[in-house]
């Protein structure tokens, strides 16, 4: 094929190499590589001039000039006059446009891979500039909750009320679904050891305390980082970048006072509610398995329920709670208000609200496992 | 109307920064009341950085900015605040609240800082939706406006508290030449009628040429500003070839 599209013929009288272009040249087609072209001065070292002929040249796009830039450039390289035959209209003034272009220049590729070392050392550094933003942000919570206490924070009940409603009933169906089926696999994974000893009524114990102790809250923090804490970042995020949070800036108002106080407040009252809700659904699960498959006693199954949840479960898990909604209000907010004005920046924004949140859920969660180990709760 | 001696807005050897980047340096400038005070330039020069400096959102890296006489970069927090009060800013976007009505957007500073009633506030945010064209879209939220809209919306919200100083981020871009020359003639009409100083960052011709009665170009190579005074004037005595250049559209 590339013999079909470029055919040469050396006339040694004048050293002049004939290169003709046949048929479409168009990035489409397959276009032979510039060496067929240059291999030509190998064979032919004392050309002196090199004849481009596009007589038979039917259709031709950007894919010739690349071609002809380079095999002029060659040229230029050594020496060799080029000229035309035949020109169709408009290509000459594109090659000499492409070749007078020598005042863009690509900066060579700078090797920017870290050593293990300045790896771990840049790790530090931006964990430290972190908790710095971390810190500045928690102190201007703090100052916007003691305005909001004081009476003196721009507080829209309206807009709160729709938070709520975001935070909780919006919830509602997802928490279900997921508490239902934690509180089934709870039971099916417990009633795999305890029918060894004869002792499936002690799921009810598994289930309720495991529920009500730390999985309800847990599973609850965890659905609402990937639901409520990226939905934050985001709408930060947007605002930020849409200059939205600068107008509050010049207008004098302190963006977390209107912006991520109420956030927090409505995850703080809403996730002590979720949880409870998913606790109970999370039981609802366990007692279905139970009495549908594992032919437990209903009333029997209550009663376990009943005696093993102490008040104390309780407490201990909405202390998880309250302290969940306070992560994943900060970490949303926090990462939706410092986003880069960009598309990328709010995805980025987004996916760390939501990482940071569970992790810190997890952290959370052991601490308080641990203080609680401690203090005997 | 009387000029004051001194002037409103008084630049002296200002620098901006980004970190170790050094955008602007050596900046000084002086805006007069009742003045349509332009900064022009390239793409990418700093105009956007400048006017972040100027209303109050990033520090610069050396310099004052003094309003009255008074510098704002010295001044403590509180007082950086009341000044700020008296700035009204049009963004580039309109950054509108997007949860909030355009009603409530003009009326939101006017129920932070005023001493006005509900219905007071209601008739004021109708008012100046009026001024800018807007009567009858205060229900309405920023989703649903067009671009022309949004904007002027902005300028509606940035005239609630009758502020001393307007500045505008870039008002026609984006904007149709029809809804461009609007705003234009809204800016003109603000000097005019209300007397209100105003700062226009823009690249637009014909919005220099329309609006501008003072300018400064900024320079992205030698970083820092390379002429000033009324754009018609510049164009006609400039020797600078940039300014030319960029007042011709490369014409000349």
């Amino acid at each position: 094929m590339s013999l079909e599209k470029l055919t040469f013929n050396y006339s040694q009288g004048d050293n002049a190499l004939s290169v003709r272009f046949n048929g479409v040249w168009q990035i489409f087609t397959k276009i032979p590589p510039v060496s067929e072209a240059t291999s030509q001065f190998l064979a032919y070292p004392d050309i002196k001039t090199i004849i481009l002929d596009t007589t038979e040249l039917s259709a031709w796009d950007s894919s010739l000039v690349v071609f002809l830039y380079k095999l002029i450039k060659q040229c230029q390289e050594r020496n060799i006059e080029v000229r035309y035959n035949n020109p169709p209209e408009g290509m000459e003034k594109i090659i000499a446009l492409t070749l007078t272009r020598t005042d863009i220049k690509v900066l060579p590729k700078v090797d920017v891979t870290d050593t293990f070392l300045e790896k771990v050392g840049e790790g530090f550094i931006g964990m430290g500039k972190g908790l710095f933003i971390l810190l500045d942000f928690l102190g201007e919570i703090v100052q916007a909750f003691g305005r909001l206490i004081i009476g003196k924070a721009y507080f829209r009940k309206d807009e709160f009320m729709l938070l709520l409603q975001r935070c909780g009933v919006s919830a509602l169906g997802l928490v279900s679904l997921i508490s239902l089926l934690v509180g089934v696999i709870l039971a099916f994974v417990g009633a795999m050891q305890l029918k060894l000893f004869g002792a499936q009524i002690y799921i009810a114990d598994i289930v309720g305390i495991a529920m009500v102790r730390v999985m309800g809250a847990v599973m609850t923090g965890i659905l609402m980082s990937g639901r409520t804490g990226a939905s934050f970042a985001a709408e930060l995020g947007i605002m930020q970048t849409n200059e939205e949070i600068d107008a509050f800036k010049t207008l004098g108002v302190d963006p977390v006072e209107f912006l991520v106080v109420p956030r927090i407040l409505a995850l703080v009252i809403m996730m002590p509610l979720l949880t409870l809700y998913a606790n109970l659904m999370g039981i609802l699960g366990g007692f279905a398995i139970s009495v549908s498959m594992l032919n437990l006693n209903p009333v029997e199954y209550i009663n376990h329920t009943q005696a093993a949840v102490k008040m104390s479960n309780l407490w201990v898990g909405l202390a998880h709670s309250v302290v969940f909604g306070i992560i994943i209000a900060i970490s949303g907010c926090l990462r939706g208000i410092r986003c880069e004005r960009s598309a990328s920046g709010v995805g980025e924004a987004t996916t760390s609200a939501v990482v940071t949140a569970i992790t810190s859920i997890v952290i959370a969660t052991a601490v308080i496992t641990f203080i609680c180990q401690v203090l005997g709760v | 109307m009387d000029m004051p001696v001194k002037p409103f807005i008084e630049v002296r050897n200002l620098d901006l920064n980004y970190d170790d980047y050094m955008v602007m340096r050596n900046l000084n400038f002086t805006v007069n009341k009742g003045e349509t005070f332009i900064i022009m330039g390239g793409s990418g020069c700093g105009k956007s950085t400048l006017l972040k400096v100027l209303i109050g959102l990033k520090e610069p890296k050396n310099g004052q900015v003094l309003y009255n006489g008074e510098d704002f970069w010295a001044a403590d927090y509180r007082r950086q605040q009341e000044m700020m009060r008296g700035f009204g800013v049009l963004y580039q976007s309109g950054a509108l609240w997007s949860s909030l009505t355009v009603g409530e957007n003009v009326a939101l500073p006017l129920q932070l800082y005023s001493s006005l009633g509900v219905s007071q506030i209601r008739d004021l945010v109708e008012l100046k939706l009026s001024l800018v064209g807007l009567e009858g879209c205060a229900d309405l939220y920023p989703g649903e406006l067009s671009g022309g809209m949004r904007k002027r919306a902005g300028l509606a919200r940035a005239l609630a508290l009758d502020p001393d100083i307007i500045f505008f981020d870039e008002p026609s871009a984006g904007l149709d030449p029809i809804s461009a020359k609007m705003l234009d003639d809204l800016i003109i009409q603000l000097r005019e009628d209300l007397g209100s100083t105003i700062v226009v960052v823009t690249h637009e011709l014909a919005s220099i040429f329309a609006v501008g009665n003072n300018a400064i170009f900024l320079d992205d190579q030698s970083k820092t500003m390379t002429a000033s005074g009324d754009p018609k004037y510049l164009l006609d005595n400039s020797r600078d070839p940039k300014v030319i250049q960029f007042l011709t559209r490369g014409r000349r």
